[in-house]
């Protein structure tokens, strides 16, 4: 197999998401005494070029996806999807972050698992924990969260519709008897030498 | 002539689960059997969702740190390293290299110990009791080994954000050969009792199929993956810690029998083959282990005000026993707390294998197909057979008998 180098990944990712392309880096990170050096390359992309740019990565190699993470950034959710190209050579591997920024007015989001089906778990936790509502996903239902947790409120976003705070439950507040510290056992008394 | 129509049973709605509340990640299975074939498989997980990124979210660095520790009881360096791996690349700390080698040394005995943990749990399910007290006797060493090294059983605390907290001595040297010479001994024993018994082959050989195409595409990890011949291993692949400086092979059961079929039985080999594999790192590390500190900042204090200022996202990654754990770490200049963080464990990765692998296979095969990825083995407490008519429950300690029996009706007919 002929190995892209992170810098020639980008750019081909970047031909293929076209004008929806917003921008690119690579990093590296070394560890150990020999400084053995493992490659990143994170492309930040609109959601239309989504599909489009993964296929050009399915073409490079079929890569591994790890989970599709988050951050709340106030007015947008930003989904962060982590693949890996180049897995089973030796410390070849190249981790591509692809992403995806999404207003909060209109949090939808095609779904890839037609193209890697295990991407199915990362996808139906995003859709229950953050409110994303995922297109096309082939199984809609939670996956985490319990039948009888409120609809609408989406624990991993920081807004109000997040965890409101009567939800929230301090162990040491419960007054349950191994909770509280006061009513431990007396220390053993010195043994007279 | 009039035909009569006959109208075929059409079979039962099978429930696994929820969970025993002690154990880490319950799991219920939904089954759609046939008489004693699995037609398909649905799962729901999340009874012991415990909200812990929520938590991370509103903690300092170092605060989240040892909460990470604390997801799993199995693996008590695998969150705490891949978390700080991802802040240290955010802050471009430089992790000292004595450091990086103590944090193999201690990886590589968390494996020996998850996968003798595993092989008991395994040989239980198949009714071979006497190699389940066998693992977990010779388990018992490393146990110890790990608290004379780091001070806990469970919960090492060993690892800091930018190195170790605990140094590994000479003086602690002969005892760690010691273990190993131990392990070497237990491997010659529980390879011949787990692959060469004729009983454990014809429970596992054939059972449970994860093929390489269905692997390939539904990204499972570990020995899951390997033993379907997925050469996957964060190890190797993307060379963290001490790894890069040691040439690795990845552990597929071809190693040892020549082939790849991804049943059960190839992944009890490829456990057995990493356990070999960890002894080696082990002495191989230890020999070459280099001087220098042991933490890039020693002090909290200071540790806490630069991760203050640090600003970026990064990836920390890690290959625990049960496969690659990652953290996505992302931080804001002048928060203590992370803007955001996802932990994505290894059995998240694996559960959506259960679903080829069960497939097809009889009622009483479930436990050992369940335990074979290594998932907390839970998710067998409760069976309820649901039939039009009646609810029949299957306790955890009936469907182990089914189990059991199967083993006993192979080993009769052997006899014969």
């Amino acid at each position: 197999m002929n190995l892209l180098t992170p810098q020639q990944i980008a750019e081909a990712l970047q031909a293929a998401a076209g004008a929806d392309f917003v921008s690119a880096r690579c990093t590296e990170w070394a560890e150990g005494a020999k400084g053995r050096k493992s490659q990143q390359v994170w492309i930040k992309i609109a959601r239309e070029a989504l599909i489009p740019t993964l296929k050009r990565l399915v073409e490079i190699h079929y890569p591994h996806v790890a989970v599709i993470a988050f951050a709340d950034t106030g007015a947008q959710v930003d989904l962060m999807y982590h693949f890996y190209v180049y897995w089973g050579i030796p410390h070849e591997e190249i981790l591509v972050t692809f992403t995806v920024s999404l207003d909060k007015t209109d949090l939808k989001v095609p779904t890839i698992t037609d193209i890697i089906p295990g991407a199915l778990t990362s996808e139906r936790e995003k859709q229950e924990m953050l409110g994303i509502e995922v297109v096309d996903i082939p199984d809609g239902r939670r996956l985490f969260l319990p039948e009888d947790f409120p609809q609408g409120v989406y624990p991993w976003r920081k807004d109000e519709t997040g965890i409101p705070p009567d939800m929230v439950k301090d162990l040491w507040a419960t007054g349950r008897d191994s909770c509280q510290f006061n009513d431990n056992p007396p220390p053993a008394e010195p043994k007279a030498e | 002539m009039k035909t009569i129509e006959v109208k075929k049973p059409s079979g039962y709605a099978t429930q696994i689960g929820p969970a025993h509340p002690a154990l880490k990640e319950p799991v219920m299975f939904s089954l759609d059997i046939e008489g004693e074939r699995i037609k398909k498989v649905d799962f729901v997980p999340g009874m012991a969702h415990r909200g812990v990124e929520w938590m991370g979210m509103r903690r300092n660095c170092i605060q989240t740190m040892y909460l990470a520790e604390r997801i799993c009881g199995i693996c008590g360096i695998t969150h705490s390293i891949s978390f700080s791996r991802a802040v240290e690349q955010i802050a471009q700390i430089q992790v000292p290299v004595r450091a990086h080698y103590i944090r193999s040394i201690v990886g590589e005995l968390e494996r020996i110990h998850s996968h003798l943990l595993w092989a008991g749990v395994a040989a239980h399910e198949l009714g071979f009791d006497s190699a389940f007290y066998l693992a977990w006797r010779v388990r018992e060493n490393v146990m110890d080994l790990l608290e004379y090294l780091t001070g806990n059983r469970v919960h090492y605390a060993i690892i800091q954000i930018g190195g170790v907290r605990r140094d590994i001595v000479p003086d602690q040297f002969p005892r760690i050969e010691e273990s190993m010479k131990f392990f070497e001994d237990a491997y010659a024993k529980l390879a011949a009792v787990f692959l060469d018994d004729t009983t454990v082959q014809m429970r596992c050989r054939g059972c449970g199929v994860l093929t390489y195409d269905e692997a390939r595409e539904l990204c499972p990890v570990g020995p899951t993956a390997r033993a379907s011949g997925i050469k996957k291993d964060v190890r190797i692949d993307h060379a963290y810690a001490a790894y890069g400086d040691i040439e690795l092979e990845y552990q597929t059961p071809d190693l040892l029998t020549g082939e790849v079929r991804g049943d059960v039985y190839d992944r009890i080999i490829t456990r057995l083959l990493e356990v070999k594999q960890s002894i080696g790192i082990v002495r191989q590390l230890l020999a070459m282990l280099p001087d220098g500190p042991l933490l890039a900042i020693p002090k909290p204090a200071v540790l806490l005000a630069k991760l203050k200022g640090a600003a970026g996202e990064a990836v920390g990654r890690h290959e625990a026993p049960r496969g690659e754990v990652m953290h996505y770490v992302r931080l804001e200049a002048g928060k203590d707390e992370p803007a955001a963080w996802k932990v994505k464990a290894s059995s998240y990765s694996n559960y959506l294998s259960w679903i080829p692998m069960m497939e097809g296979e009889q009622i009483a095969d479930i436990p050992i197909i369940a335990a074979s990825i290594d998932p907390c083995i839970s998710c067998t407490d409760r069976v309820a057979l649901v039939r039009p008519d009646s609810r029949q429950i299957l306790t955890k300690e009936e469907l182990h008998r089914l189990s059991v029996e199967k083993t006993r009706r192979i080993q009769a007919s052997l006899v014969k």
